[in-house]
């Protein structure tokens, strides 16, 4: 992909995939049809934070009722609280549904722009096999995931 | 019928503090905060913008939102009060409730329209128009079988694919007048309802996939093939219902693409994979546009040019940044 140029190197080690998913289970099935290693954000408040140590990209979905507050999940800016973590993302990939109107994908956005990171893709519910395909060639042609 | 309900006991008051499943609180929540009426929404502003629809597109746009009011009727009335019987808790009972009345305010809201903007004898015709419509009465009928039969799981499903399928036929007409800068202030409380009708389809099919992990794989099977099976019956009539309103004015092809695309979201609510190959769920752009601003924009990173980013240096944001 021509674009791979002008993003961010990656570190020695590649590029991994961290996602958040709720009891729906929604982001959590588009990543197991993506099929590349991936750390998940634990949902409950109580489980220790996860701390990641090479860079990666983030796939979330979006909260809320399409406005910007709740949009991020509460785990998703808990894991971003971490300094460490923030240092290491490297693009974000957000999920949701066009009925939320402009409110579509927003955790995306929000992400994208605090953390200064690219939007990479988004897609609705658990993504069609379009989404897994663009995805899949995104990451894997951009960066070498690792897990 | 092999699956069971545990039907609850009603004597037990309800306690919002000690959960059986986060979801409950997590969509109570979500709508409460979304909830709306349609005396919020400026409707009158739309009369110069109606008074340039012609006769047709006019009797079109009224007999559109009728379909829409029965179907929100039986949502309303129906559809919702069924699953309370079928319910894992008494939080998911509470949940209902609330959809049954959000779906009478939607229904109640098309007859806001109505008063604002049309004459009573062009409305009660389109009354009368959908009591001998056959495709909105087979949609209607198919719909309420599930209802009406005693299996839990058709009801959720027939109840997420007229959540989340059946309504699109209507809400394509005025999302293609918003997108022509025709009955704005209309299109937005139509925004209002499909949102809330996202978040019904989504937390419904939740609670079907939940139901659906404990049958055995038999039963999941057969659910499966009564599920598809109904999609394309309901598919099949949809299209006549389509052709039957949007013929006249060229609009039912792409009616078509938008029932492909949302009959897919409906499926994948369920827990199941799109039916309908991309090919065929390309929805008109400015369709698109004027459901979801900026959801067609080509350029997330991996589909588009990628010409539209600046991507900064990576500062790190502050902890207070986060506290939205």
């Amino acid at each position: 992909m021509s674009q791979a140029a002008t993003l961010p190197t990656p570190g020695s080690a590649g590029v991994g995939l961290v996602y958040f998913s709720t009891r729906s289970g929604n982001t959590h099935r588009f990543m197991q049809a993506l099929g590349l290693p991936a750390s998940r954000i634990p949902l409950s408040r109580d489980a220790s934070g996860l701390v990641v140590d090479s860079p990666f990209v983030l796939v979330t979905p979006t909260y809320g009722g399409g406005g910007v507050k709740g949009a991020v999940p509460g785990p998703v800016i808990r894991f971003l609280n971490d300094k460490q973590n923030r240092q290491r993302l490297r693009g974000v990939i957000a999920a949701g549904n066009t009925n939320f109107g402009a409110g579509y994908c927003l955790a995306g956005r929000i992400i994208a722009e605090k953390c200064h990171v690219p939007l990479l893709h988004r897609f609705e519910l658990f993504g069609t096999p379009d989404d897994v395909a663009t995805v899949y060639q995104g990451v894997t042609k951009c960066w070498i995931p690792h897990a | 019928m092999t699956t069971t309900t545990r039907r609850l006991s009603h004597v037990a008051a309800i306690n919002w503090n000690r959960l059986q499943d986060d979801k409950d609180l997590e969509v109570w929540n979500r709508l409460t905060s979304n909830f709306w009426l349609p005396e919020k929404v400026p409707l009158s502003n739309d009369i110069p913008s109606w008074n340039t629809l012609t006769p047709q597109e006019q009797r079109l746009t009224i007999r559109v939102f009728t379909g829409l009011t029965l179907l929100d009727t039986i949502q309303g009335s129906i559809g919702a009060p069924v699953l309370i019987e079928d319910a894992r808790t008494q939080h998911e009972e509470a949940v209902y409730t609330n959809i049954a009345f959000m779906e009478s305010v939607h229904a109640r809201s098309y007859s806001s329209i109505f008063s604002t903007l049309c004459t009573t004898r062009d409305v009660d015709d389109a009354f009368r128009w959908s009591e001998e419509n056959a495709p909105l009465q087979a949609k209607a009928e198919l719909i309420l079988d599930r209802y009406h039969a005693d299996d839990p799981l058709m009801r959720k499903v027939a109840s997420v694919f007229l959540e989340s399928f059946l309504f699109y036929s209507g809400f394509y007409l005025p999302m293609h007048w918003a997108s022509h800068a025709k009955l704005t202030n209309t299109a937005d409380l139509i925004r209002l309802i499909i949102r809330d009708e996202a978040v019904h389809g989504y937390y419904i099919g939740y609670k079907f996939q939940l139901a659906l992990a404990e049958a055995s794989p038999e039963r999941q099977q057969a659910v499966k093939n009564y599920a598809f099976d109904l999609m394309l019956e309901l598919y099949d009539n949809e299209v006549k219902y389509a052709e039957s309103l949007y013929d006249a004015l060229g609009m039912t092809e792409d009616v078509k693409a938008f029932l492909h695309y949302n009959a897919n979201k409906a499926l994948m609510n369920l827990g199941y994979e799109p039916l309908f190959p991309s090919s065929v769920t390309d929805v008109d752009p400015t369709i698109l546009a004027a459901l979801s601003p900026g959801a067609d924009e080509n350029h997330d990173f991996f589909s588009g040019s990628g010409s539209s980013y600046v991507i900064g240096k990576a500062v790190a944001t502050e902890d207070e940044d986060w506290a939205f």
